[in-house]
């Protein structure tokens, strides 16, 4: 065994320890009873509807720490759909299930920061990354619903779509009939357009095509009238004629009862269709944020650039190849401290040596953490 | 689902022509005549009998025809006379066939109970000293030598241990009872029973209880699991009704596959505790030749087996709304 | 490619080594041990194997006895006489069920032989036949459940039915009729031990076959087999360069778990007297002294190290068994 093997098994050992340690920690923690002055809190801009202030979910894995969220920030203003956007490994999907605390344990953890979130029906604000698991049983599914990138295994397959969709409902509306149950769940798979809802009402999930499943997915989201609606990916896994009904459906449905959605995609053309706030993510970290118009018309930081650029374009000839990044998005393991998108950047200067950059405000509404853009900003 | 499980039915007569084939071509395969070498050193023979095992067995004929001969009778129940008992085969299958079934089905159901709820327990748990503790648990159950931990019982428990339990037969032989059945009588059955189902558990319970923890990470990592708790469902509701329920399915064909078992995995267990049923006499033929009775029983077991597994497909139809027999 | 990063001539491909330098790797032999090795129990298990391994094949070598040699008392003097020392045989007694002692750590047995070299001698023979049945059932269980996996149709239909032949007759009632078959042809016990290995293999094939076929089905239904197919690569490329190395560690993972398994029968079968049979030392048959009620009460020397044996060395075998099952298995990953 040479040396530098040597001291990685060494490093390797270590890195299981504090895992241990990391676990162990998790442990006691869930078990403490945790008084409710602990996770009430107050937003910052009543406003919103969710707040995500500088949150850090960890992944404690055999060859380190995935720093998976890093330090993000951004808000969800009431009845307002905000976009998503980054690569895959970007730490999009993470921020959900961070938000809905149903993180994979003890490996995955929320390490810092704060997930505010308003509870209108309860007249409060409660900070999710405190909140007891008995809580947020309440908060899930009823304030805070959520679509899945895949219909085609979200759904249980031992139940009738009935059975799923009544649970959704019993759980929090106690005050319902058995029959008042069934009846709410037939409306909402009429709502969501599926045309014979007593019929699919009966049947099994196997029984139905993607498009139809990921509309009952959707009603059962919808069934308890959220809030907050989190759709991670919900359109990835079907066909482009459904994509567009299915964003369509969620588009009418959200200003129906008013809810806000926070979008989670790659695909900038949805986001530019449905989103009025866009945040662009790299790397578990908030690089650009503002309202479509900002991300769309002014793109700064070079990765949005580079999306932009890797869009397919039907009407443009530039040239017939499509552009892509160079390089990967980096793996979030001990990242050093310096700009993560400096090795693929094509326009780096020489303050991109330096450490991590901060997020300037570019407007009102367009964040940018970037030096070049900085640097521009204060010069004009 | 009617077409399959008559597609079913048919391929398991075939397997089962195929077994008792198999079966009979060992018999036959010996280089001399074997009714007279197994039947030599039993004095209950008479000349008539072994003129019957011949016939029956084909001996006079060649190995075709005598197979042919052989089944046209098993087919009419007619397994021949089993030789330690002097009485037909069916009979003294039909004699025994209570005592293992009954020992057997108590001890499924215990195991079913104890597996079940402890794999989920070490499934929900894993990696946890929980967890490691039932999975060692497990491992023990599996790797012991049931006619090991049978003596250790009898030693530990038994007339020459702490004295608390019957260690032999069924009922203790100096105490008359009515035909019928009595509290008193019960009871004493029970105390008997103790030592045997206890072995039968832990030495059968391993296995179980693997597959159910098994089956229940599996499905605990599913997306649709990930979806009721989005829905807000309860942690054990979560795990009891949505979980469980898909880890029903393969325990339903695990049940369905036991069921030869019920007759069969007791031979050492019973011939130990001296119980009488269909292993424990399965034994004494083999000790003593008797090979009519080991035919009737191998075949009453290949033939339980196939039944089983048919069985366990249609239970599987039954729990999985996706299975559509076809 | 080539002509992006000729675009981008401020990128910097040296920089995103640095990036990936600094961070921590796993090579894949590494990921199964770390795997492996986290589960103690799996440990334990291998621990104990070597142990015993060493016991049963070095051990002999350190024993002055041997495995069926009988010893003998001097009535008078109560001196222990070996049988090789004829002169003296004439006018001793066995010295069955001697209690423990520094010449015999274990006692001996009824029959005067050292429990503890038979001990050794045992486990031998029951290693043995677990090897030699595991390789005979899995040579011919991966040949016909591959061979019924891969090419279908009516191969696997034939195969199958006769995996379920197999799978139908009852393993100990079967090995009852085989037994008084072999006493009535009056096979000597040496030869027993033969036939016995070799039976077992034949009817413990079956459940090989039926998993290595299940395993090839279902990987023959994975996409990126479907894509290597697509690529119209050689039919044995693509059983050795992607099935088999699929296969494998679920073929390594079920060979250990059955040496266990065939441990397990074996000594039972020896147990009920139609295995290994004397003089040959069993650890199943060693058990069989049991069943004379006073060894059973008061010479537990006798009976329980080889019931203990047994137990230890299935136990290990799961445990391992198990922890590369789980090694294997990328899922299990944490």
């Amino acid at each position: 065994m040479n040396t530098a093997e040597k001291e990685r098994n060494k490093r390797l050992r270590e890195v299981k320890k504090e895992n241990a340690r990391r676990y162990r920690a998790l442990k006691k923690e869930k078990k403490r009873k945790i008084p409710e002055s602990e996770y009430l809190t107050r937003m910052k801009d009543p406003d919103n509807i969710l707040e995500i202030d500088n949150l850090h979910t960890f992944f404690y894995t055999d060859v380190g720490t995935v720093r998976a969220i890093d330090g993000v920030t951004f808000e969800v203003p009431r009845g307002k759909t905000v976009g998503i956007v980054g690569e895959s490994g970007c730490g999009k999907s993470v921020t959900s299930l961070s938000v809905m605390r149903i993180l994979q344990e003890p490996q995955g953890q929320i390490t810092g920061g704060e997930i505010r979130f308003n509870q209108r029906k309860e007249n409060r604000a409660i900070n999710l990354v405190k909140t007891p698991q008995k809580v947020m049983e309440k908060v899930r599914g009823g304030e805070i619903s959520m679509i899945f990138q895949e219909p085609m295994t979200t759904l249980n397959p031992v139940f009738t779509i009935g059975r799923q969709l009544d649970e959704a409902v019993e759980l929090h509306s106690e005050k319902m009939s058995k029959k008042e149950v069934a009846e709410h769940s037939i409306s909402m798979l009429k709502l969501v357009g599926i045309a014979n809802a007593e019929g699919v009402y009966k049947m099994y999930p196997h029984e139905l095509s993607g498009g139809m499943r990921q509309r009952v997915v959707i009603a059962m989201a919808l069934a308890c009238s959220p809030d907050l609606i989190i759709a991670d990916e919900p359109t990835t896994a079907l066909d482009v004629t459904i994509q567009a009904q299915i964003l369509d459906l969620l588009r009418d449905l959200k200003n129906k009862i008013n809810a806000s959605i926070m979008l989670i995609t790659h695909d900038l053309g949805v986001v530019a269709e449905m989103a009025d706030y866009v945040v662009v993510m790299y790397a578990g970290r908030v690089v650009e944020q503002g309202t479509v118009q900002d991300i769309f018309h002014n793109p700064t930081h070079p990765y949005t650039l580079g999306l932009m650029k890797s869009r397919p374009n039907i009407l443009g000839g530039e040239g017939d190849r499509l552009y892509s990044i160079p390089g990967n998005v980096p793996n979030p393991v001990d990242l050093p401290n310096y700009c993560y998108f400096h090795n693929r950047c094509d326009q780096c200067i020489a303050e991109c040596d330096g450490p991590f950059p901060e997020m300037v405000a570019l407007s009102k509404t367009h964040k940018v953490a970037c030096y070049r853009a900085a640097k521009k900003e204060v010069q004009e | 689902m009617k077409q399959y499980i008559i597609r079913r039915v048919l391929i398991s007569l075939v397997v089962l022509l195929g077994v008792s084939i198999m079966l009979y071509t060992l018999v036959r395969s010996m280089p001399s005549d074997y009714v007279d070498l197994s039947t030599s050193a039993n004095v209950k023979m008479t000349d008539e009998m072994r003129a019957h095992l011949r016939e029956i067995y084909g001996l006079d004929k060649g190995i075709v025809e005598g197979y042919i001969d052989w089944l046209t009778s098993a087919l009419r129940l007619d397994l021949g006379q089993s030789l330690i008992f002097n009485a037909p085969v069916t009979d003294v299958i039909g004699r025994y066939a209570g005592v293992t079934f009954t020992v057997a089905a108590i001890a499924l159901v215990l195991q079913l109970l104890i597996a079940i709820p402890l794999g989920i327990l070490a499934a929900r748990k894993q990696y946890s000293a929980t967890d490691y503790i039932i999975t060692g648990l497990v491992f023990l159950g599996l790797s012991l030598p049931t006619f090991f931990f049978a003596a250790v019982l009898k030693r530990i428990f038994g007339y020459y241990g702490l004295d608390l339990l019957p260690i032999s037969g069924m009922l203790t032989a100096r105490v008359t009872y009515p035909d019928h059945m009595t509290w008193a009588k019960f009871l004493d059955y029970a105390q008997h029973l103790i030592l045997p189902i206890t072995v039968f558990v832990i030495t059968g319970l391993g296995s179980m209880l693997r597959y159910t923890r098994t089956n229940m990470l599996e499905v605990l990592n599913a997306d649709y699991i990930r979806t009721a708790r989005a829905k807000g469902v309860p942690e054990h509701r979560v795990i009891y009704s949505h979980a469980f329920r898909n880890t029903l399915i393969p325990i339903v064909t695990l049940l369905g596959a036991s069921l030869p078992g019920l007759f069969s995995g007791a031979a050492i267990s019973e011939s130990l505790f001296a119980i009488e049923g269909l292993g424990n006499i399965g034994l004494k033929a083999a000790n003593m030749g008797d090979v009519p009775y080991l035919m009737g029983y191998n075949m009453l077991l290949a033939f339980l087996t196939i039944v089983g597994y048919l069985l366990s497909d249609i239970l599987y139809a039954v729990v999985d709304p996706r299975v559509r027999l076809s | 490619m080539s002509e992006e990063i000729k675009n981008n001539p401020s990128a910097q491909p040296d920089k995103m080594e640095t990036l990936e330098e600094n961070q921590l790797f796993m090579t894949p032999g590494q990921i199964v041990a770390r795997q492996f090795f986290r589960n103690k129990l799996a440990v334990f298990g291998l621990v104990v194997l070597i142990f015993m391994a060493l016991f049963c094949f070095v051990g002999p070598l350190f024993s002055p006895y041997g495995e069926t040699e009988i010893f003998y008392l001097n009535p008078e003097t109560g001196e222990e006489i070996y049988m090789s020392d004829s002169s003296a045989i004439a006018s001793a007694i066995l010295n069955a069920k001697a209690k423990p002692s520094l010449a015999h750590p274990l006692g001996t047995n009824e029959s005067g032989h050292d429990v503890l070299t038979r001990l050794m001698y045992g486990g031998r023979i029951s290693l043995m036949v677990g090897f030699v049945v595991v390789i005979v059932e899995m040579l011919l269980g991966v040949t016909m459940g591959g061979i019924a996996g891969y090419y279908g149709g009516k191969v696997d239909m034939v195969i199958m039915r006769l995996v379920e032949m197999f799978v139908s007759i009852p393993f100990i009632p079967l090995m009852l009729i085989i037994s008084s078959l072999l006493i009535s042809l009056k096979v000597s016990p040496q030869d027993k031990i033969y036939y016995t290995m070799f039976i077992m293999g034949i009817i413990y094939w079956a459940g090989v076959a039926r998993m290595v076929r299940g395993q090839i089905l279902s990987l023959r239904e994975m996409e990126y087999m479907q894509a290597a197919e697509a690529t119209g690569i050689r039919t044995s490329r693509k059983i050795f360069r992607h099935l088999v190395p699929n296969v494998m560690p679920v073929i390594i993972v079920m060979a250990t778990m059955d040496l266990g398994g065939v441990i397990l029968m074996e000594s039972t079968m020896s147990f009920l007297g139609i295995g290994v049979g004397m003089p040959y030392a069993s650890w199943g048959n060693m058990v069989q002294s049991v069943n004379d009620n006073v060894i059973m009460r008061n010479f537990m020397n006798i009976w329980v190290p080889p019931g203990l044996c047994i137990l230890l060395v299935v136990l290990a075998f799961n445990f391992v068994g198990d922890g590369l099952r789980d090694a294997f298995d990328p899922k299990m990953k944490r």
